[in-house]
Formats: C-alpha cells, sequence, structure tokens
C-alpha cells in the first residue's frame, strides 16, 4: 500500500506541472486586457494602459511568463491580483468558507437525500414513490441552477418577499437571531444546488441498488433466512456503495472550486465567483491559482477514490 | 456539477434576461401591501417623466429644504448596489469605474464636479481662477489654496504635502498608475507653504483643472504611501494592505472591504462638516448581473442604491412600473453610442499592409457611401425602442451644455431618409445587382460590422443591418466579447485599436467638462497604426488637414466663448464629413430606493460624490 501511494504521488508532480502548463499557455493565448474597462475612455489613454501591461509584467512571452510564475510559486508565493494588488492566497483565503458554507451544505442535503431516496426506489421499482422520486430527480438535473435560481428569486423574493436574493457575506453569526438570518439567506442557493445533486446522485444509488438487489449473494442471504431489512441494510447496501463512494469522493474538489453559476445569480462571494470573475477581467495570477488548487485537489480525490475502492472492495489489492 | 465552464454561465446570463423578460409579461404585480412612501418626495415624480432639458435631466431637485435635513448620523444604514464589484480602493490604481465610484467615499480631489460642469472645491478654499490670480495669466501655471481645517480620518492634518505626493506617487511609472493621463505635460508640482500648492505645466495649458480634480485627482495619505512609491505600490504587504484601506478626508471610512464582493463604510468622525453625512453606515456591495440589480431596487426594494443599470429598455421600464420600490435616476454624460467608420482596408488579403494607412479603404473613402449609409439609419427607433429612458437620438457627439441645450437640439437634421440615401448610391456609381446588393466595378457593397458582446448592441446590430438592406448594402455583423474588445493586447487583432473591420461601434466621449483630449483623439496623427502598436486614439484612420488644423486652435484657445466655437466647429466636421456616424447620447442611469432623497449624480466626476448630501 505505502509503495502504491508512493508511485502514485510521483506520478501526480509531472501530471500537474503538464496541467499548469496548459492552463497558463490557454490564459496567455486567449486575448484579454486587465484594464479593458478603461478601453473606451478618454481619461485613460492607450499608452498607459500599455505602460500598466507591461508593469504587470504582461509583455513577456508567455513561456517567460510561466517560467517566472513557476519559480514563485516554488518560492510559495502565488503571485498578486492585478485587480487588487493584494496576494492571491488572501483573496482565495477570504472567499473559501462561504463557498464551503454554500456547496458543502448543498452536498451534504444531496448525500443525505439521495441514498435514502435511491434505496427506497430500487427496493420498491416502480412503485408510487419511485415515480415520483425519478420525476424529481429528472427535473433535478436536466433544470440547470441559473433557471431553478431565478425561479426561486422571483416567488420567493420578489413576489412573496419571504427570503434576500442578495447574499450578505459581512454577517456574523453570534446569536439565534443572525443564526436565523443566515440559515434564509443559504436557503435558496442550497436548494438550488442540492436539487441539481441528489437528482443525479438518486440515479446512481438506484441504479446500484438494482444490480445488487437480484444478485446471488443477496439470494443467499435471503436464503439464510434474514429479514429483508438486514438483506437490503447490511448486504446489498454496502456493496452498492462501491461506484457511489468513488462518485462523491471524485465530487469533494468541486466542493473548493465552487458554483459558477449559483454564486453569481446570489451574489454569493464565493471561489466560483472569484474564478468567472478574474476569467473575464484577464487576472492571470489568480485564474491559475483557482485552476491550479482545483487541479491538485482533483489529483488528490483520485487517489482518495482509488484508496477507498481497496478498503470497500476487498478484491481489489495494491500490492 | 460541471458548472465550471464558462459557456454555461454565459447561457445563464443570456437565458436569464430571457426569464426576465419573460416574466415581465405576467399580469401586474400585486399592489404593495406596505404604505407608499412619503408623498412629499420631490423624487417621486421627477424620475420617470421624460426630460426635456440636457443638463440634469431627471435627476431629482437636490435642494429639498436643507433646513428640514437631518443632522450628522441621523440615519441608518445605506445599502448601494454595483453589478460590477470594485476590487480596489486606492483611486489610482483603479482597474474600472467600480473602484472610482466605491474610493469616492473616502478618498477626495480638491475639487468635485457638478452634473452641470461646475468646480465644486472640496479641500481647496476656492476654485482657482485667472481673476482671482489662481491661474498665471499665461496659463503656464495655477496655484490651489487649500482649507485649513481638514483632518484625515486619523486625526492628523491634511496639507500641501499630501498633495505634491499624491503627484510624486503616480509620477514613477513604476507605480502604474491609471491616472496618470492626468499629470501629463507637468513640469513640478510645488508646495509654497504648508497650505498652497502650485503646479507648473511645460507649455501654457488651456486647461488646468484637470489635476487633483474629479474622479482621476484623489490625495493620498503622504504617511499612509510613502513606502509605496514605484514598484512597492502593489508588491508590497503594507502597500497591499493601504490600498484596500486608504485614510481619507471623505465623509467615510473603510471599517471592511472584501474585494471584489462588499465595502462597509462608517461615518469619518473627522470629516469637515459637523451636518454630515446623515448615514451612519454604508455598505456598497458587489457582484451579479445588471437586471437582477435593476429588480433589486426598483422591484423588491432590497437596496437603497442601484449604480450603471445598462439594461434594455423594455425590461428597466417593467421593473420601474411594476416594482413600485424605486425610481429610475438618469443624468447626463458627454457618452455617444456612434459607429466608427475605417478609412483604410481591412481585407487580411493585404496581410502586414492591412489597415495601414498606405492602404484607403476601397469604397468607404467615397463620401456619398458614408453620407448614404448615415441616411438610412434610423437613430430614432434605436434610441426608442433599445434605449428608452437610456438614451436620445443624437446627431451629434456634443450633446451636452455650453454646446447643446436641449435633446431637441442634438436630433434635428439626421432622420432617416432612405430615398435620398438611395440617390447617393445611385450618383457613386453603384447598381443593385441582381439579389438587390449593389455593386460597382464589379465590387459588392458590403460591410463588415463589429461591436461589443451587448445584447443592446446586437439588436442595435440588427436594426442596422436592415437599415442598410433597403439601400442595398449588405452586412456582416461580428461581435466580440469586450474585454477583447476594448483590450489593448498588440496581439489581438480583435480589439478596437486594429479595426480590423469596415464599421465598428462602441460607446465613448469626454469624461471631463473639456471636450478637448476627446475631440484630439480624432487628429491624423493620433492614427492607430502598426508601428504604434495599434495604440493610436484614432482607431478609424481618418485624416483631415482641417480637423486637425481645428484641434490645434483648440489646444491654445484660451477663451472660453472661442473654445465652445471650435468645439462646435470638429463636431460639425466629423458629422459632415461622416467620419463618425453619432447614433444616441447616452445619459447614466442609476436605481434610487423612492424615500432616498438628495442626491445629485454628475456625470464628470463619480456619481457618489455627494454621497454626504444624500439623506432618507
Amino acid at each position: 500500500m505505502g509503495r502504491y501511494l508512493l508511485r502514485r504521488l510521483l506520478f501526480a508532480m509531472p501530471t500537474l506541472l503538464g496541467i499548469s502548463v496548459v492552463i497558463f499557455a490557454i490564459l496567455a493565448l486567449a486575448p484579454g486586457d486587465p484594464l479593458a474597462q478603461f478601453a473606451a475612455d478618454p481619461s485613460v489613454p492607450p499608452e498607459v494602459r500599455e505602460r500598466i501591461r507591461e508593469n504587470l509584467g504582461l509583455n513577456d512571452p508567455w513561456y517567460i511568463r510561466y517560467l517566472k510564475w513557476l519559480a514563485a510559486l516554488l518560492r510559495g508565493d502565488w503571485g498578486y491580483s492585478f485587480a487588487s494588488r493584494v496576494p492571491v492566497l488572501d483573496l482565495i483565503a477570504q472567499r473559501l468558507p462561504q463557498t464551503l458554507q454554500v456547496v458543502g451544505v448543498a452536498y451534504l442535503v444531496a448525500i443525505l437525500l439521495g441514498i435514502p431516496i435511491g434505496i427506497i426506489s430500487a427496493f420498491r421499482p416502480y412503485s408510487l414513490f419511485d415515480n415520483l422520486a425519478t420525476t424529481f430527480a429528472f427535473i433535478g438535473f436536466s433544470v440547470p441552477t441559473f433557471f431553478t435560481g431565478l425561479l426561486l428569486i422571483l416567488i420567493f423574493s420578489v413576489r412573496l418577499n419571504w427570503l434576500p436574493f442578495i447574499y450578505d457575506s459581512t454577517l456574523r453569526v453570534t446569536d439565534w437571531g443572525t443564526f436565523a438570518r443566515h440559515v434564509r439567506q443559504m436557503l435558496m442557493p442550497v436548494t438550488v444546488l442540492a436539487l441539481f445533486q441528489t437528482g443525479s446522485l438518486t440515479r446512481f444509488v438506484r441504479a446500484a441498488m438494482l444490480e445488487n438487489l437480484p444478485a446471488d449473494y443477496a439470494r443467499a442471504a435471503r436464503a439464510k433466512g434474514l429479514s429483508e431489512q438486514a438483506v437490503v441494510l447490511r448486504h446489498v447496501f454496502r456493496n452498492s456503495m462501491i461506484p457511489v463512494v468513488t462518485l462523491l469522493a471524485l465530487g469533494v474538489p468541486t466542493i473548493f472550486t465552487g458554483a459558477i453559476v449559483t454564486e453569481q445569480i446570489f451574489r454569493i462571494n464565493g471561489i466560483g465567483e472569484l474564478l468567472i470573475k478574474s476569467i473575464q477581467n484577464s487576472d492571470t495570477p489568480v485564474v491559475m491559482a483557482i485552476t491550479f488548487i482545483f487541479a491538485v485537489l482533483v489529483v488528490v480525490f483520485n487517489v482518495i477514490a482509488d484508496v477507498l475502492y481497496g478498503i470497500l472492495d476487498p478484491r481489489i489489492r495494491y500490492d | 456539477m460541471n458548472q465550471q465552464r464558462i459557456w454555461s454561465w454565459m447561457v445563464a446570463l443570456l437565458a436569464g434576461a430571457m426569464v426576465l423578460a419573460a416574466c415581465g409579461g405576467a399580469p401586474s404585480a400585486p399592489a404593495p401591501t406596505t404604505a407608499p412612501p412619503s408623498p412629499t418626495a420631490a423624487a417621486a415624480t421627477a424620475a420617470p417623466a421624460p426630460p426635456t432639458t440636457a443638463a440634469a435631466t431627471a435627476a431629482p431637485v437636490p435642494t429639498a429644504a436643507p433646513a428640514a435635513r437631518p443632522g450628522r448620523g441621523a440615519g441608518d444604514t445605506l445599502r448601494i448596489l454595483y453589478w460590477q464589484a470594485p476590487t480596489m480602493l486606492n483611486n489610482h490604481l483603479a482597474v474600472g469605474t467600480k473602484d472610482v465610484e466605491a474610493s469616492r467615499l473616502v478618498l477626495e480631489p480638491l475639487a468635485a464636479v457638478d452634473p452641470e460642469g461646475n468646480f465644486v472645491p472640496l479641500l481647496a478654499e476656492e476654485i482657482p481662477t485667472v481673476a482671482n490670480g489662481g491661474v498665471a495669466p499665461d496659463f503656464t501655471s495655477i496655484t490651489w489654496k487649500l482649507r485649513k481645517d481638514i483632518k484625515w480620518s486619523d486625526g492628523s492634518d491634511f496639507t500641501a504635502a499630501d498633495v505634491v505626493f499624491t503627484y510624486q506617487y503616480c509620477a514613477d511609472s513604476r507605480t502604474a498608475c491609471t491616472s496618470v493621463a492626468a499629470f501629463r505635460g507637468i513640469k513640478s508640482v510645488e508646495a509654497p507653504d504648508e497650505y498652497t500648492v502650485k503646479i507648473t505645466w511645460e507649455a501654457p495649458n488651456s486647461y488646468p483643472y484637470q489635476v487633483f480634480t474629479s474622479t482621476r485627482g484623489a490625495i493620498l495619505q503622504r504617511a499612509q504611501f510613502e513606502q509605496c512609491v514605484g514598484e512597492a505600490a502593489s508588491t508590497a504587504a503594507d502597500c497591499q494592505a493601504a490600498n484596500l484601506a486608504p485614510i481619507g478626508t471623505g465623509p467615510y471610512k473603510v471599517v471592511q472591504f472584501k474585494p471584489g464582493d462588499v465595502v462597509i463604510y462608517e461615518i469619518n468622525e473627522r470629516y469637515r462638516d459637523p451636518e454630515r453625512p446623515f448615514f451612519k453606515r454604508v455598505e456598497l456591495k458587489g457582484g451579479g448581473d445588471a437586471p437582477s440589480a435593476a429588480r433589486a431596487v426598483l422591484q423588491a426594494g432590497d437596496v437603497d442604491w442601484a449604480l450603471n443599470l445598462q439594461v434594455e429598455a423594455a425590461v428597466l421600464q417593467q421593473l420601474a412600473g411594476q416594482g413600485g420600490q424605486g425610481n429610475l435616476v438618469t443624468y447626463n454624460t458627454a457618452n455617444v453610442e456612434r459607429l466608427l467608420i475605417n478609412f483604410t482596408n481591412p481585407d487580411p488579403a493585404l496581410g502586414e499592409e492591412r489597415g495601414q494607412l498606405s492602404q484607403p479603404h476601397p469604397f468607404l473613402t467615397d463620401l456619398k457611401v458614408r453620407q448614404a449609409l448615415a441616411l438610412a439609419i434610423d437613430r430614432k427607433a434605436i434610441a426608442e425602442q433599445l434605449y428608452g429612458p437610456a438614451g436620445y437620438p443624437t446627431c451629434v457627439l456634443l450633446w451636452y451644455p455650453p454646446f447643446a441645450q436641449s435633446v431637441a437640439d442634438i436630433f434635428k437634421d439626421c432622420d432617416q431618409d432612405i430615398a435620398a440615401a438611395n440617390r447617393l448610391l445611385d450618383e457613386a456609381g453603384w447598381q443593385r445587382g441582381p439579389d438587390g446588393i449593389r455593386v460597382k466595378d464589379g465590387k459588392r457593397l458590403s460591410l463588415l460590422f463589429q461591436t461589443s458582446v451587448n445584447t443592446l448592441r446586437q439588436k442595435t446590430q440588427e436594426l442596422i443591418k436592415a437599415n442598410w438592406a433597403e439601400i442595398g448594402v449588405e452586412t456582416e455583423l461580428k461581435s466580440v466579447d469586450g474585454s477583447v474588445f476594448f483590450g489593448g493586447d498588440p496581439g489581438n487583432p480583435d480589439n478596437i485599436g486594429h479595426f480590423f473591420a469596415d464599421i465598428q461601434m462602441y460607446t465613448t466621449g469626454a469624461t471631463e467638462p473639456n471636450p478637448t483630449s476627446h475631440l484630439c483623439g480624432w487628429i491624423s496623427s493620433a492614427a492607430s497604426q502598426k508601428e504604434n502598436e495599434w495604440r493610436g486614439t484614432n482607431n478609424m484612420r481618418w485624416q483631415n488637414a482641417g480637423y486637425d488644423a481645428l484641434c490645434d486652435q483648440l489646444r491654445h484657445e484660451l477663451d472660453p466663448d472661442r473654445r465652445v466655437a471650435i468645439a462646435r466647429q470638429m463636431d460639425a466636421l466629423i458629422v459632415s464629413d461622416v467620419a463618425m456616424i453619432p447614433l444616441v447620447a447616452r445619459p447614466r442611469v442609476a436605481g434610487a430606493s423612492k424615500d432616498l432623497k438628495g442626491y445629485n449624480p454628475s456625470g464628470w466626476d463619480a456619481e457618489l460624490w455627494d454621497i454626504a448630501n444624500w439623506y432618507k
């Protein structure tokens, strides 16, 4: 196991390096300008913008810029944002709590809802419950989040005026009152994201369960005289969880990168919102940092998923 | 969870707009349950009415009895929403208007500019003029007398040393100030005594007011930024912190700032006016998009003020009509949405010679063709159908006082005239081919028309394409992402500097009451060429000796009335030679809650310039 891990981690190095080169090249080749907002503004003439580009180091060839970026990264310096001129890590640190809360809670809700619904659906296939669950699951993952988000805003904020649709990131939870406010402002974005994820998760769990329910080992367990509940929960469920756990582990990195659309709609200052704004404003250091951290997380959780696989499924051995 | 894709976000916006539009068609909103806000508010009636004068159009009367206005800190929180979130509070390093607005609550210039274009002293005792001896008779220097009672929010005195330092800060090109153009041509900035600042230029300057005024003139505190000159401005940790929390003289100080998200301000207790500001706290929230910002202020009433509501007329009016929570506030700028005509040949077959002055455009150099194109456009339809309260049809570029007095003045002789346009093209020898498109010497009258990605602009493009089809002109439309179209990357052929198309459309205009730098941006020598890496301001490569001479005159003319006359002549020359086709004069649009009073946004300064006067 130890040797396997070591090998995987060594393999990860060139992978990450390759990813960073590709991202950097794409960013460098994509046209754009951090001062584009000032372009039609005669008070910031083109030569001023040019000088600033030069000061930001944007006029070097892309491979020189990449080597500079890499050298700084090895020293632990992620660079500073062109738009705010603060270290990129500070910006990310400021954004991470919101993203972890909203996207993380949504992920948790999706797991807590998706797995039981999937099990019940599989246990009583084509029953009324299963048909309802299937309908909702399909609606959940086929209706895009920007639509459900706007729909919820129109209903609950504009028409009914129950929930705020501007996320207050300065709110500090100190007592029950502020906690209630926090829950209220998280309700809509979490619902939107959870609906989306629950949908696909339910289908996965249901499919995995259906595959295992008629399996020989399940029949053997029933023949032993075990109650149906024990068969389903102790035997079938455990085996069905193998693909689902992999899926869940691979989904964890997305919690860190946030949800671009949902954060934008509800004005949550999360990582996803930072990423899309930085792409639009050609704020290369921020985009590099977020995408690179995401790449690292994906690689790491791939390893974790593989290791978990070995633990859950005794047939798989890594030695 | 594959939300990391940009396209899905784009689709989101598009669909968002559609959903908004669709929902607008629903039956009228239920009547608001809360009691209507105070009917005495002057603001309630002023905003939606179509303005009759160009000056300070729909802005409510800012007078509203100052006597009845409660004193400092009587109000609670003022909520402002700007969908372009500020990322920087040091005005001189701003990367967009959003930053300029957000920093204005804290950092102030020596003088502001009001909606009528008059200077209002803030940190100075008076506005220097030749008459009061502040401006040298030969216009080579200006001397500002500073107020002696101004304190920084940390309690230290505001002195001339701070003003001189601000100049030194930006004069170092490594600091990379975006405001540096305001400091061009300066020989020295000195402080003869603690409360006097003297600016000397290398040559006589007919417009001595661009330094330390309005949006580019914010004064930095020397003590805070002393170590931040040069590269340290961006790299040193102390300076990074200072950029996000500058100490200022303005009505508010920053208590919390999350870049790209929210700024929280509280009253600067040392602000010079003991009666102001009214609001204890200001929250400036950023993010989202313009239509939902409009919804927040007009329909949901979640915020008191929303900046820059660039939303299609139909959507905006529906929101304003249904919501009942807020008013639209329009105020004038110098901005005009215009078509620019390429006078050089953008044919890709020319390779390196593409767009060079040596390659004149095959047919747009013909005045009759340009006139026909201008005559065929229905500006009224564009302004009314697409811009609504945020645009007036215009025949000229200078649509504001003192050049024009009302919106009727600017739309007189450029009504659509298809027959006349057809006649001009017939005269020029362009015959209709079998498919209705005109041809001359085997060349089709076909245009490539580019602009930035923006629903309003794409719809304008469609209308113009239809207009031009009526006179036998074929139009190919192209739209480029805004950050690319307006970008300055010399290697990117799709920006306005390269102008590798026949026609392009965008909005620009002077940012100060004096139009010189804007008008003189179109002179022959400023042509955007390969040699200057496509950075010339005259991106249409228009060459007109008469115009160049007028610019020279304008630069040297010191008499205000004659300056107005010269500027008008330049404007008339652009229009008569059809170098540009002005389409829509664009006031800026903001949204205000019904009970907010005292605001008077200025198109020559930050929108929030007079926030100390706002109250409820």
